[in-house]
């Protein structure tokens, strides 16, 4: 995959700390000051019981697998075929991304497989959170 | 059974269906919308309301020479026409109007008067921000992504998306109007192109130009009008998510659920009631899920009854007896095609007509599993 050509995200006041945080290498989600109930994605109060003070909380960085599509339409700065993904972050919320470091065919695509996270650079404000095998190289 | 919310007294699809080089979106809008109120033996200067999504119903209000005492524009993808019937059911019964038009009508395929592909979503949106960087931009990659995990839960294969596409195309194959009528096996549609693994090309729709419309009335006045009413008795809609990636549950629509238990408790009918169904299917995985998060079937167990036959020419429950998005058309919001094929089989007119048909389902998503309408027709009142 080359980083060049992805749609890239505009940040938003909401969101800024997400994508700083993956700047410096860290997954930051929210959680609630009052339930404790942790989300993604951003947002200054809590979608479970509407509380306004939130915390931002630093991820492990480790997920698993919980389903995906194999895209064979090119998408902006991706070769088909790749991995459309969903991952369900060891804190519970779940994101959309891509998994790194192994062939894109549902051999090495097993549902549940244990990921960790990995940054992809895209410009001085963005780095992508991709997701690997763990264990990989 | 309840006492009906509606009438339907006027329904049609434009004149032409599939590659329109002739007509732009809002030009089959007008064909559609002109056609159902031919339909009804009126003309759109008698009707005082309508309700379009595709477009702003202003434009088109001026363009077919209305001026509507209520509009409605609620745009939550294809199935924003089954819930404007919901939604002109309250209208009429508060006396806001009398007779509404909803229509759809899109140059889904020749994109005369509608912009040009790629799509984009907004990039400072949620789904720009955390979704399209990935590729999750276009259905045939976000619409299918929750899939896996539906045939992992339940221990099946994307055979299971197959068998729609083969029992569908038995319906296609008698309609005219149907895009795809070629007769295809299981493993045939297994072996076709791969779109977006595990879907193959015959389990993604088509795009396609078209439009449908709908007069409707109060059931009081059903009479009134030339041809057989067909009545509206159970309404529903539902949200869950914009972004597919935040489905609560990938083996289930939240909103589907909803939605239809809404409709069936205003209906006051059960299941066995039902004699026709349609479910809208963008992709094939959207029947397997509507047809157990509507409580036909219970989880995963979809797609057996389909092999079965059961929703195919001859079986207990016609579903998507027009051929359905994948074979019979998509314009991009298929959700007026549903009813309008609801419409034929009430109305004992449909290419495909069930026999004695009397209680009529039709079901639609909107965006990605982002929302969802049901509505319970019947051609008795
Ligand atoms: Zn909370």
């Amino acid at each position: 995959m080359k980083p060049q050509g992805r749609l890239m995200p505009k940040i938003t006041p909401e969101t800024s700390h997400f994508w700083q945080g993956c700047k410096e290498g860290k997954l930051r989600l929210q959680r609630c000051d009052a339930c404790a109930h942790t989300y993604f994605p951003p947002r200054p109060f809590c979608p479970v019981c509407a509380h306004d003070r939130v915390s931002v909380v630093v991820a492990s960085g480790r997920a698993r697998l919980y389903s995906y599509a194999i895209s064979h339409i090119p998408a902006p700065g991706l070769e088909p075929p790749f991995a459309v993904a969903v991952v369900t972050l060891d804190e519970g919320p779940r994101m959309m991304t891509n998994i790194t470091g192994c062939p894109q065919e549902p051999g090495f695509l097993a549902l549940d497989m244990p990921l960790r996270v990995t940054f992809l650079d895209l410009s001085d404000e963005v780095a992508l959170p991709l997701f690997t095998p763990e264990g990989a190289a | 059974m309840t006492k009906a919310l509606l009438a339907v007294v006027g329904a049609a699809e434009t004149t032409q269906m599939g590659t329109i080089p002739n007509l732009s979106q809002i030009g089959l809008q007008a064909d559609a919308a002109l056609n159902a109120c031919r339909d009804a033996g009126i003309t759109p200067q008698q009707v005082d309301g309508l309700a379009l999504a595709g477009g702003n119903p202003v434009d088109l209000a001026q363009y077919l020479g209305m001026a509507p005492a209520w509009v409605d524009g609620t745009p939550v993808g294809g199935c924003s026409f089954l819930m404007h019937v919901r939604h002109a059911a309250a209208a009429i019964r508060a006396g806001y109007c009398q007779t509404v038009l909803v229509v759809h009508g899109e140059s889904g395929r020749s994109r005369i008067g509608k912009p040009p592909p790629p799509f984009t979503p907004d990039p400072t949106s949620l789904a720009g921000q955390f979704e399209a960087p990935f590729g999750g931009i276009v259905p045939p990659t976000m619409f299918t992504v929750p899939v896996l995990r539906y045939l992992h839960t339940h221990g099946l294969t994307p055979a299971a998306l197959a068998e729609v596409v083969v029992a569908q195309r038995r319906w296609a194959a008698l309609n005219p109007r149907a895009k795809f009528k070629e007769q295809l096996t299981v493993d045939q549609v297994l072996a076709d192109r791969p779109i977006a693994w595990p879907f193959t090309l015959p389990m993604c729709c088509p795009q396609t130009d078209g439009g449908g419309a709908l007069v409707l009335v109060s059931p009081e006045r059903a009479r009134d009008f030339p041809g057989r009413p067909v009545f509206v008795i159970g309404t529903g809609e539902a949200t869950e998510t914009g972004m597919i990636s935040q489905m609560v549950d990938f083996t289930t629509s939240r909103a589907f659920r909803a939605s239809g238990r809404a409709a069936f408790d205003q209906a006051g009918i059960s299941h066995s009631d039902v004699d026709h169904l349609m479910i809208y299917d963008a992709f094939a995985h959207l029947p397997l899920y509507g047809l157990e998060d509507l409580g036909f079937c219970a989880p995963g167990e979809a797609a057996g009854y389909i092999a079965a036959g059961h929703t195919s020419p001859g079986g207990r429950l016609p579903v998507n007896t027009n051929g359905g998005g994948i074979a019979y058309m998509h314009s991009g919001m298929y959700g007026m095609y549903v009813m309008q094929e609801c419409v034929r089989q009430m109305r004992g007119i449909a290419p495909a007509q069930v026999p004695g048909a009397r209680v009529s389902v039709a079901h639609g998503v909107g965006g990605m599993f982002g929302a969802a309408a049901t509505l319970v027709f019947t051609n008795e009142g």
